[in-house]
């Protein structure tokens, strides 16, 4: 190995308007070595990464590839320098074979055909060479996220970089495609490729980096060798206080039946069908959480139970049946019987961004008797409460009178939960509560979800974060493809097992958790291709 | 009903739907690239105007001089006809810069920027006639050499005894300008140009997910304001046909809706240039045959005349609501492109 970083970034500044998105950032990344950076939402990663691959300019900074100063001015530069970026939304065309996007910006000479042989050889050499299997001719849309992330590894290396950036890769894969892709990067580090892994999760930083470094605020506060490092030390340079990983609970005291749920089947606009007869209850005193990859019915039944979808079967709370489609079939109705929801997308369903933090704090509950002066609703008592509530639930800027868009994702998230929990619920739907949240809110959050547990609500949880609900959950329930695929408690079993009910996979057949995953993937891809063609 | 009055139909079909064809792959062209074109019938009606008014002086001119310089041989490079198509092409690509410039540069609101360039066409066009011309916002008539002529096709005469061939050769498939045949061959040039060529993949993959072309270090700005000339010049070519190879100058209005129908027949097309050249005969055969049929005397009482000529708009309309299906437009059609933070 020799001693010139692949990477070396010297000094980069960068601000938008008044806020520094980066001060003064300078790392080395050796070559043939995966580099982790790792810090909160907001901590300035994906605008480095940007400036890298010439999305943005820096104001400041000089950025050395192998030892050449580079003047990164556009994408254009920044493939020639041989950098290729896997962006965490990817950058496909949808109606596009993987072919065509693969040769997309990079096609030899004007006429398509020649483009697409050559590319053709190409990927299936990359393929053998890394596991990067996916048919050529599929169309993106008809894939899997896990087999469209590679569409976008393959883009770079067909493009023949060196330096591969992966922005939180991880995020949308299910835990077995999640190992597929780290056998992916250990097999192009063997080859001597340079990989940047941006992400959130210290599990994959331990799991799969040489080097890392965290960034809080903008800075980087420090770069070590993973080897000599732990997760807490890690966490506690990215928030810069000492946090607590493990969720300290106590054991559930599950009391009488809260929410019933029988057979509940959902067709959507376009025929196809959502929910495939879904069967579970949540007592009081317990959380239930769902475990599943998105998009397998999980988001349907929170809009069901939060009343916003129509569905057939029967939903009973404390007992008494409730109106699954109709006049009564609204949130109005469920919030009368005791049902808060705090709903996954809190941009969309949770919040109206353009609002005022105490408008906020009262949608849905704005007919309340207790906060009307006659015909007009009380205002003044309305942001007293408001107020009230964000110095409870630590809300930063604890200022009610800014809009919801100006404060950050997790106290955001802070506002919705004040809003739901306080209203003393029986029942509260939680969807994704700590999707884009930093750690030090994260904490905060589940504090306040396990409060309300020992207090004797029923919490249905629903989230794609495995650690999250293996930590908050008295039972486990995993969903796919419309079905509950099976309960376990999180005493008694593993991200392992739970991966392959994620994936639809209740029976290896001998072999081993990737290879079943994989099976069923391609199994599905070929069933929606059918259905496609 | 005759072949002869069948052929006569057709043959008005086949004349009607090249203006509506060639708008239609323009729309094509710039909506496949992610930008909403609603300005079809402005840029068709600027550039009918301005093929008519440059063919009409030209053909009148005796002499041409500029600055004192004697320019009467370049006048003769051309006829007069083709100085008009070119000044209409020209007039069609100012109005797709603006709506360009509108629109990918200041990221302004396509549909707003498309309903201005309407409205911009339908005045100056009155307004510069009139300062011209003084007859009342047309133009002159265009006497021979300031039309597109009609080209007979070999043996056309020779066929004609064949039976039923014969007839359709020599009315139907010869006998029309130039115009119509590049209308036609723009059909199987433009779905080449898409499917089989690099350009094209980068235009698709534009107006579907401008970012990945973005990512892939290829200009956004630079593919759309390509295709947006393309638009310009094939609606300068539907606006010097409707002018001088229709019709014999410009009145005003003249388009009348084609532009609009045009793009009605682009999302009946579903965004493909086959179906386009279907959608745009449909079109076409509607147009002709209220032409055709103006009164049509049902006994009791008379169909009046009005309706035959609305027909054709209430079809678009019907055939739209009832028998599209799902049309599927590309994806990221009428969003400025704004690189995320």
């Amino acid at each position: 190995m020799t001693d010139t970083p692949a990477i070396e970034l010297k000094g980069i500044s960068k601000a938008f308007g008044p806020v520094q998105a980066n001060k003064d950032i300078s790392i080395r990344v050796m070559p043939g070595t995966i580099h982790g950076i790792i810090g909160e939402n907001g901590a300035g990663k994906s605008t480095l990464m940007s400036i890298l691959y010439g999305f943005y300019k820096a104001d400041a900074g000089e950025v050395w590839i192998n030892g050449d100063r580079k003047d990164i001015t556009d994408s254009q530069a920044a493939i020639a320098a041989g950098i290729g970026m896997v962006f965490q939304h990817f950058k496909l065309v949808h109606n596009f074979t993987v072919l065509e996007n693969v040769i997309l910006g990079a096609e030899d000479g004007a006429m398509l055909t020649p483009s697409l042989a050559k590319a053709r050889g190409v990927l299936k050499t990359l393929a053998e060479e890394y596991e990067l299997n996916v048919d050529p001719e599929a169309l993106i849309e008809n894939l899997s996220v896990g087999h469209q992330q590679r569409v976008e590894i393959l883009k770079a290396l067909y493009r023949e970089a060196d330096i591969l950036i992966l922005d939180e890769p991880t995020g949308v894969l299910t835990p077995a495609e999640a190992d597929h892709l780290f056998r992916i990067l250990e097999g192009l580090r063997r080859e001597g490729k340079t990989i940047i892994l941006i992400t959130h999760k210290l599990r994959e930083i331990m799991e799969i980096t040489d080097t890392v470094s965290v960034m809080r605020r903008g800075e980087m506060t420090a770069t070590v060798k993973t080897s000599e490092t732990s997760p807490e030390e890690l966490a506690e340079l990215m928030v810069g206080r000492k946090v607590l990983l493990r969720v300290d609970k106590q054991p559930a005291r599950p009391g009488a039946r809260v929410l019933e749920i029988e057979n509940l089947r959902l067709t959507d606009r376009d025929g196809v069908e959502r929910l495939k007869g879904i069967s579970l209850d949540v007592r009081a005193g317990e959380i239930l959480g769902i475990a599943g990859v998105s998009g397998n019915g999980q988001s349907e039944l929170l809009r069901v139970l939060g009343g916003y979808a129509e569905a057939t079967g029967t939903i009973r709370v404390n007992g008494q049946k409730i109106d699954l489609t109709g006049r009564h079939s609204d949130g109005r109705s469920r919030r009368a019987r005791g049902i808060a929801h705090v709903p996954e997308d809190r941009h969309h369903e949770g919040l109206i961004l353009p609002y005022t933090a105490w408008e906020n704090s009262v949608f849905g509950y704005h007919d309340d008797p207790a906060i009307q002066s006659g015909p007009l609703m009380n205002n003044a008592a309305i942001k007293a409460e408001a107020a009230a509530k964000m110095e409870r639930f630590d809300v930063r800027p604890p200022n009610p009178a800014l809009a919801a868009r100006n404060f950050s994702g997790g106290n955001q998230q802070k506002i919705v939960l004040a809003r739901e929990i306080e209203r003393n619920p029986d029942l509260l739907l939680v969807g994704q509560p700590t999707r884009g949240v930093d750690i030090g809110a994260i904490e905060f959050i589940h504090q306040q979800i396990l409060r309300l547990r020992d207090e004797g609500k029923a919490i249905l949880l629903v989230s794609v974060e495995l650690d999250e609900i293996l930590s908050l959950s008295d039972r486990i329930a995993v969903m796919f493809d419309g079905q509950v695929m099976g309960e376990r408690l999180p005493d008694q079993t593993d991200q392992t097992e739970l991966g392959l009910l994620m994936a639809g996979v209740t029976e290896t057949g001998g072999r081993s958790p990737i290879e079943a995953v994989d099976a069923k993937l391609q199994a599905k891809d070929a069933r929606e291709a059918g259905q496609n063609g | 009903m005759d072949l002869n009055t069948i052929l006569q139909v057709l043959d008005s079909t086949v004349r009607l739907a090249t203006p509506l064809l060639l708008a239609c792959l323009a729309g094509l062209f710039s909506e496949r690239s992610g930008i909403i074109d609603i300005g079809l019938e402005g840029k068709m009606l600027i550039a009918a105007f301005f093929s008519a008014a440059i063919a009409a002086m030209v053909s009148t001119a005796e002499t041409w001089q500029l600055f004192g310089m004697e320019l009467t041989w370049l006048k003769d490079l051309m006829p007069a006809v083709i100085w008009g198509m070119f000044a209409g092409i020209l007039a069609a690509l100012f109005l797709s810069g603006l709506h360009g410039l509108a629109s990918i540069t200041f990221r302004g609101n396509q549909l707003i920027s498309g309903v201005a360039l309407n409205f911009l066409a339908s005045g100056i066009t009155v307004l510069i006639a009139q300062v011209w011309f003084r007859q009342g916002g047309r133009t002159p008539s265009l006497i021979s050499g300031g039309r597109f002529e009609e080209i007979t096709l070999p043996l056309a005469e020779t066929l004609r005894p064949v039976p039923l061939l014969g007839p359709i050769y020599a009315d139907l498939i010869s006998g029309h300008s130039i115009l119509v045949y590049v209308g036609l061959l723009m059909v199987p040039l433009t779905w080449w140009v898409l499917f089989r060529t690099r350009y094209g993949l980068r235009l698709r993959a534009v107006g579907e997910a401008p970012e990945a072309v973005d990512t892939a270090g290829v200009s956004v700005t630079g593919l759309r304001y390509s295709s947006l000339v393309i638009t310009g010049v094939l609606c300068g070519l539907a606006g010097a046909y409707l002018a001088t190879g229709l019709q014999a100058g410009f009145v005003r209005e003249m388009t009348a809706g084609r532009g609009y129908i045009a793009l009605a027949a682009l999302i009946f097309a579903k965004w493909r240039p086959w179906y386009a050249l279907g959608a745009c005969l449909l079109f076409g055969f509607l147009q002709a045959v209220a032409l055709r049929y103006q009164n049509i005397d049902l006994g009791a009482f008379t169909v009046p005349v009005q309706f035959m000529d609305a027909l054709p708009y209430v079809l678009t309309v019907v055939i739209l609501a009832g028998f599209v299906g799902k049309a599927i437009p590309p994806r990221a059609g009428g969003e400025p492109y704004v690189k995320e933070r």
